[in-house]
């Protein structure tokens, strides 16, 4: 299609007042730009006509609107399958900059010159983005998308993800290890209480949950399987079944070799089974996964220290749960009845040497099973001996409830020993507790309220076919639990498609697993309607654009394979990568690593972006200074608005370019801006680290590691390293903007014009 | 092999444009389904608009709005209407009327934000956005990451037709002081409810003094304080003089776990003083930090937080429930009377300021909103899903952010199995 360009500049807001529009407007036409209007209310019902009047009436299907920010009026400047450019002279130019600067000697103010070159060059950059972009258009991969959700765990969690889409009329395939449904839940005697007043316990009803899912015409249910590899992608999965415990051809390969002298070893194991990019063709297709694998308890032997596995009159929660549900408590012993119970909490929780976390449910587990110790008669007796009493939101009521009974004995207290008589009766010293004095109680039996361990701490589990390895990836960031780094949108991993939900994300209560089980579902069916529709999921859903990839010059470098951060790259034994645009979160990354420069969306590409670098002019005037800044458009650009808002005030020297994620940022660019005598090049992005804030994780981290090719560069072209700098900004810190880009160009003073101006 | 229906016809009501709200609409949305959120406030965002930082990341809510406000801005299936109230909700699952009463905002689309109203508003009028710890004009802007990014008039303070500054003032026609209250009659095949939490009234613990002494602030007040968009530009002083703080106490359970206040523990307050308190360090890094409480509740891996807190010699955890504070009349300086109930020492601890660490109350609670769900004694909303209402976040159970995304999330679930059962 043909494009038909309209530059329409605003003059409301102060852009008029403080800018002379006649000479924005020759910029446009000066660009061979056929139609330049300019409108005092640009968003005004006439001035939106007037943009209207001329797609209707003149053809224009490329539209340049130089006046707010692209963050405001988006409703109002949305014309259809209209490629519109936001040039933002509002917030960017005129209420971030001095429009005068004391002039001469008398202190007299002047227009300065650079104020009006500023806009004048973003105008230029807008018309030149508009040239190099084109509308995007869905993928529609060639294969079908499936619309199959795979449900992985067959506990609470897993069976209730199943029903969710089963019941939002999505086919299940529920897969469970074990030869029966209904996981941990199946195995406790009584749960706490989900309904006011939250004092009782309850049968936990896990049997209507497996009559549903079991009678389901929407859910397969496979007992006594496992999953050997998830090959292909959102809508494209091919799932290799296989029957529990065993070994097949089909299971994944471990992932390539990270150290040195560990190739040979793992090139063995590896070669036992298929490539990842081989096709099992009896493979199952599915669209997209939910992870429901749950926990595992603590490993109750290391807590000899407790008298686990040295007396065996101490057991631990879960035998509890097992003990109860066999009828009357009787001790492992001598099958006594038991009349009284010590329990201790955080087994191993809160303790650096064993689990750092708090599992979250033993305290009230504890008093649940208090509870049941109480059922054994009057005269039964249960103590408590905990850190903190964590029985969070409604669960207060029950721990209310069970203090208000005087034969469960609470107390905080640290646990000095457990020691063993004759009888095997057992006695536990605990000291600092709140009666101010160190206690002995003597009891027939000792529970450990051990921890939750997330099934996935030590295994892939959903061993995905990909080449940046089978699992989940970050987990040691949590723990070891599949769960996300964001605090907004806890589904969101760095693997497109798997959705965890329940203990294996969090420790949670069985109503939470339920709820989180819900909202799973919801993501697994968005991730497959947003695949079907060929628009990407979170953080840019709808999004249309993908990244192309010119194969014909490609290097076989495997950078973009090894840093996208949601590992949408597999490669070939080549090295050639094979995209698959629905793992894709469309942040640009491997456009940014690519050294060769082939890969790029319709609207965001290298070239788009090199070309606006060089659409303005760099002075050559002494004391004049050229900076660029690429800023990341998700906190830092939104920051800068807020600065704006503010009256806050930016050098004119600098230029500023939206990136979708600073992992975008190709090195070509600052060799591109270097080589025109640019002096220098700042780069905004997000904060990185353990609690990183980018957007697509891994984003501002990677091109902070790439400053030292950007160092390389700078040293070919013989320019000092301070030319370039990355600085990391949250999208609360407006305040400290001015401050960043003054001491930027205080540095580039320093260091002095770039030699290469003029060149 | 293909299955599925994909996304069937009917829309989904949500009710509040808080972080639980915003993230059921926006879920539901970007399956495919239209949706249809309603908000009281003149902004989305809820409270978590009012928050400094978020724990255990110490990350700014804004980041996490400011993707939220950029789907709702490119998915046209979400449609949101502010200062709007449900008044009336009738019919059957797959199948309801509701009656939504929109007070007048007396700005229009208009807006461009420009701040020429305000400026020649001769009305101030008590911030509430900052807890009423400074104020602002009849005519002003709910903040300065607000969205949508307009101004609003405060009807109940404006003068109206006998002023009109700012009509003559407004060069884009966007102030209409004639707007009247509308009703909008909606058809939504299923509701989320998503009214969130307010902080409880601090007033009503009379040992603790709030109301009465300056220097005893509640934590949402805090968060304000703190905050760089809020009254005192972020910088943590006491209101009573603005003097910066040395000694500062912070009060566990300020009325949750409380039989005569909230019975239920509000989940998010151990972790909201431990957060605060490194709001205090990292601006004053000598001043003496206490945190007085009955169990310190960090669930899960917010332990890895608590931990981190706890290290800094400065922050002092005290178990044990504060009785009591009393204000010295001469330097406004506050004593804080509790028993420490490990070693059981008395403590009297004067402090510049305390912080009152005040529990969440549904916003449900003790109003007349006309939910088609039971609420239980508390104001939690007992929403049974299986009826085409759900609810989620706190208004449902007193959660963190986390929690409440992916109640949120499930609840667009419930929602949109209703519309399947049609």
């Amino acid at each position: 299609m043909e494009k038909k360009y309209g530059v329409y500049i605003c003059s409301g807001c102060d852009i008029g007042n403080s800018l002379d529009i006649e000479k924005l407007s020759a910029v446009a036409a000066k660009s061979k730009v056929p139609i330049c209007k300019s409108h005092p209310i640009l968003c005004s019902p006439a001035g939106v006509d007037l943009i209207k009047q001329d797609i209707a009436g003149e053809g224009v299907n490329t539209v340049i609107i130089a006046a707010c920010s692209p963050r405001v009026m988006y409703d109002v400047f949305d014309f259809g399958p209209v490629l519109v450019e936001r040039v933002n002279l509002r917030e960017g130019v005129v209420w971030s900059h001095e429009a005068v600067k004391a002039g001469g000697e008398g202190g007299e103010t002047a227009v300065d010159p650079e104020f009006q070159m500023l806009a004048e060059d973003y105008v230029r950059m807008g018309i030149v983005k508009a040239q190099k972009g084109e509308l995007p258009e869905p993928y529609k991969p060639e294969e079908e998308i499936n619309k199959k959700i795979l449900v992985i765990g067959g506990g609470v969690t897993g069976m209730s993800a199943a029903l969710d889409a089963a019941n939002g009329g999505y086919e299940v395939t529920l897969v469970e290890k074990e030869n029966q449904l209904g996981g941990f839940a199946a195995r406790l005697y009584k749960q706490a209480a989900k309904k006011y007043p939250y004092t009782d316990i309850e049968t936990p009803d896990v049997q209507s949950k497996i009559n549903a899912v079991s009678s389901h015409a929407k859910i397969d249910v496979r007992t006594e399987t496992e999953v050997a590899r998830i090959a292909g992608a959102p809508g494209l999965y091919h799932v290799s079944f296989k029957p529990a415990g065993t070994e097949t051809e089909w299971d994944v390969p471990p992932k390539a070799a990270a150290a040195e002298g560990e190739e040979a070893a793992v090139a063995e194991a590896a070669a036992k089974y298929k490539d990842i990019m081989t096709l099992d063709e009896n493979a199952e297709r599915y669209g997209a996964v939910i992870l429901a694998t749950g926990w595992k308890p603590y490993d109750a032997t290391k807590l000899d220290a407790l008298g686990f596995g040295k007396y065996p009159n101490v057991i631990t929660n879960v035998m509890m749960e097992e003990l109860a549900s066999k009828g009357s408590l009787v001790r492992p012993s001598d099958g006594k009845p038991v009349k009284s119970v010590a329990f201790i909490q955080c087994a191993g929780q809160r303790d650096e040497k064993h689990l750092p976390y708090c599992s979250a449910t033993c305290c009230i587990t504890s008093l649940k099973q208090a509870k049941y110790v109480r059922e054994q008669g009057d005269e039964a007796k249960a103590f408590i001996f905990y850190k903190d009493m964590r029985t969070p939101g409604q669960y207060e009521n029950f721990y209310k409830s069970m203090q208000q009974d005087p034969g469960v004995f609470l107390t905080k207290g640290d646990v000095v020993s457990i020691s063993e008589d004759a009888r095997k009766n057992l006695t536990v010293e605990v000291d600092n507790t709140l009666i101010g004095e160190k206690i002995e109680v003597n009891v027939d039996m000792v529970v450990l309220a051990t921890g939750m361990v997330p099934t996935t701490q030590d295994e892939a589990i959903i061993n995905l076919a990909y080449r940046q390895g089978p699992g989940l990836i970050d987990l040691e960031l949590f723990n070891g639990f599949a769960d996300s780094n964001f605090i907004c949108f806890p589904y969101e991993t760095r693997r497109t498609g798997v959705y965890a939900a329940g203990t294996v994300r969090q420790p949670m209560t069985i109503p939470m697993c339920e709820e989180d089980a819900a909202g799973a579902a919801l993501k697994a069916i968005q991730c497959i309607e947003s695949a079907y529709r060929g628009v990407a999921v979170h953080p840019r859903s709808g999004d249309m654009s993908y990244p192309d990839f010119f194969f014909a010059r490609c290097t076989q470098c495997k950078r973009c394979t090894e840093e996208c951060p949601f590992g949408a790259l597999d490669d070939d034994e080549k090295g050639t990568p094979k995209p698959n645009p629905t793992r894709c979160r469309r942040c640009g990354t491997c456009m940014g690593a690519c050294p060769e420069r082939i890969i790029g969306f319709k609207n965001y590409n290298i070239d788009m972006i090199g070309s606006m670098v060089k659409s303005f002019e760099v002075p050559e005037e002494d004391g004049i200074y050229r900076v660029l800044a690429f800023v990341c458009e998700n906190d830092a650009y939104p920051a800068m608005d807020m600065a704006a808002m503010k009256g806050l005030k930016f050098p004119a020297a600098i230029r500023v370019i939206p990136v979708r994620c600073l992992g975008s940022m190709n090195t070509v660019w600052i060799k591109d801006a270097m080589s025109r005598g640019i002096d220098g090049i700042i780069l905004l992005g997000c904060k990185y680290g353990d609690d990183y804030q980018c957007h697509f994780a891994k984003g501002s981290e990677l091109a902070n590691r790439r400053m030292e090719n950007v160092a390389e560069t700078l040293k070919s072209l013989a320019l000092e390293s301070e030319r370039v700098r990355l600085v990391q900004v949250a999208i609360d810190e407006y305040d400290k903007i001015p401050q960043i880009f003054n001491e930027f160009m205080e540095q580039m003073e320093a260091v002095g014009p770039s030699p290469m101006k003029g060149f | 092999m293909t299955s599925g229906t994909g996304p069937v016809s009917g829309t989904i009501l949500v009710v509040g444009g808080g972080i639980s709200g915003l993230t059921a609409a926006l879920e539901a949305a970007e399956v495919g389904h239209e949706v249809i959120l309603v908000e009281k406030n003149p902004y989305l965002g809820g409270r978590v608009a009012q928050l400094n930082k978020y724990f255990p990341k110490l990350c700014p809510p804004t980041c996490g709005l400011e993707i939220n406000f950029k789907r709702i801005k490119t998915n046209p299936r979400v449609k949101f209407y502010t200062l709007a109230e449900v008044e009336k909700v009738s019919g059957s699952p797959g199948n309801y009327d509701v009656s939504v009463k929109i007070t007048p905002r007396y700005v229009n689309e208009k807006c461009v934000a420009c701040d020429a109203c305000a400026a020649v508003c001769p009305v101030t009028r008590e911030n509430d956005f900052n807890f009423g710890m400074d104020t602002n004009k009849a005519a002003y802007k709910p903040h300065n990451m607000a969205f949508p990014m307009q101004y609003v008039i405060d009807g109940k303070v404006c003068q109206k037709a006998s002023c009109a500054k700012c009509v003559e003032v407004c060069k884009y026609d966007a102030i209409d002081l004639k707007m009247e209250p509308k009703t909008l009659d909606l058809k939504v095949g299923s509701i989320v409810w998503a009214t969130g939490w307010k902080p409880y009234d601090a007033t009503k613990m009379d040992n603790l003094g709030f109301g009465r002494y300056k220097n005893v602030i509640t934590n949402m007040m805090m968060e304000r304080l703190a905050a760089a968009n809020g009254p005192t530009g972020g910088k943590i002083t006491r209101p009573s003089d603005g003097k910066e703080i040395k000694k500062i106490a912070f009060v566990q359970c300020a009325g949750s776990r409380d039989e005569n206040h909230l019975s239920y523990c509000s989940y998010i307050c151990c972790l909201a003083s431990l957060k605060q308190a490194t709001y205090v360090a990292e601006q004053y890094p000598d001043a003496k930090i206490f945190i007085y409480y009955i169990d310190i509740r960090t669930p899960g891996r917010y332990e890895n937080f608590y931990r981190k807190v706890a290290a800094n010699p400065n922050i002092s955890l005290i178990k044990g429930k504060v009785a009591q504070i009393e204000e010295d009349a001469a330097t406004k300086d506050v004593t804080v009377v509790a028993e420490n109930t490990t070693t059981g020492n008395k403590i009297h601890e004067k402090v510049d300021m305390a912080v009152l660490a005040t529990g969440m109350q549904p916003t449900l609670a003790g109003t007349n909103i006309a939910v088609n769900a039971g609420l239980n004694e508390s104001g939690f909303i007992l929403a049974d899903p299986q009826s085409g209402v759900s609810a989620c976040g706190c208004a449902k159970e007193p959660l963190d952010v986390v929690s409440c995304a992916e109640t949120a999330t499930g609840a667009a679930m419930k929602a949109i199995q209703t519309l399947v059962r049609r």
